[in-house]
């Protein structure tokens, strides 16, 4: 085994087709639990991506209501950079490339 | 019981009894000890922040404080674990160690806003797993006003009820 920084965790994953087709966005999507406060499902999403109240609560009620919410897009690294900032705040987020 | 947290010239205030104080240490206490259970695997790697978990625990409780990070996509699933599993750890664990190291005693405390952060997320992550324990769904504020005091699940109702709000609180204080 060689040894590795934290960086190259792109060289090593396979790279499907999928991949080969950058004009489809990676999204964090965010789903509904029935533990996670309101409140805080807002305050995080302004906290972490620096929206605004407003938009910060019109996606947490989407969460709420229909169960899950795209809440940011970009590459794949930057999803799942997103994705692990979200876990760290407890909540239940994804990624996935856009269909 | 506590009036929550207030915001203060000097920071998050709120004032603890002594049944709180020690509510709040024996779950921080048990938080570390559960993602302690967290398996390490090769610790050489597990010092370069890589796990060699393939999967998502297996308790409920670990399972949701480590998520997927793909729903569809297994492969994907493995490698992102590998690379964040430990960092995930790491922080909740922090967040945890700052809440017992301001809680020592009864009585006022004041948290600053960095302070304030780590409680919010180690609180969270207190009721992620209380609440995965306890099954709640959308519908358990209706069945927890059902509950009999000498149902043996009352104590970890009514815990868990004082805990979000306790962090409902502290949101709103932050804002």
């Amino acid at each position: 085994m060689t040894m590795m920084s934290t960086a190259p965790v792109e060289v090593e994953r396979p790279r499907s087709e999928e991949d080969l087709r950058p004009d489809r966005p990676w999204l964090t999507i965010v789903w509904n639990d029935p533990i996670n406060l309101m409140s805080y499902v807002t305050y995080v999403f302004q906290t972490v991506f620096g929206y605004s109240k407003h938009k910060a609560e019109k996606l947490m009620l989407d969460v709420h209501h229909k169960g899950r919410a795209v809440v940011s897009n970009g590459t794949r690294e930057e999803m799942e950079h997103d994705v692990q900032t979200l876990h760290a705040y407890g909540l239940w987020a994804t990624v996935r490339q856009d269909v | 019981m506590s009036t929550g947290f207030r915001r203060s010239r000097r920071g998050l205030r709120i004032t603890l009894s002594a049944d709180e104080t020690m509510i709040i240490r024996t779950l921080m206490e048990q938080l570390l000890e559960i993602l302690g259970e967290l398996p390490r695997g090769d610790p050489g790697l597990a010092e370069l922040g890589i796990s060699e978990n393939r999967e998502a625990p297996r308790d409920p409780v670990l399972a949701r404080l480590f998520p997927d990070g793909y729903r569809d996509d297994a492969e994907a699933a493995v490698e992102f674990r590998r690379y964040t599993e430990s960092a995930l750890r790491d922080g909740k664990r922090e967040a945890a160690e700052m809440v017992l190291a301001t809680v020592r005693e009864p009585g006022d405390i004041t948290l600053d806003d960095d302070q304030a952060r780590a409680w919010l997320r180690a609180l969270n992550d207190v009721r992620l797993a209380l609440g995965t324990r306890l099954e709640i769904t959308e519908e358990s504020y209706e069945r927890m006003d059902d509950l009999d005091w000498d149902d043996p699940k009352f104590p970890m109702y009514s815990m868990y009820d004082w805990l979000t709000f306790l962090q409902e609180s502290l949101v709103r204080a932050m804002n």
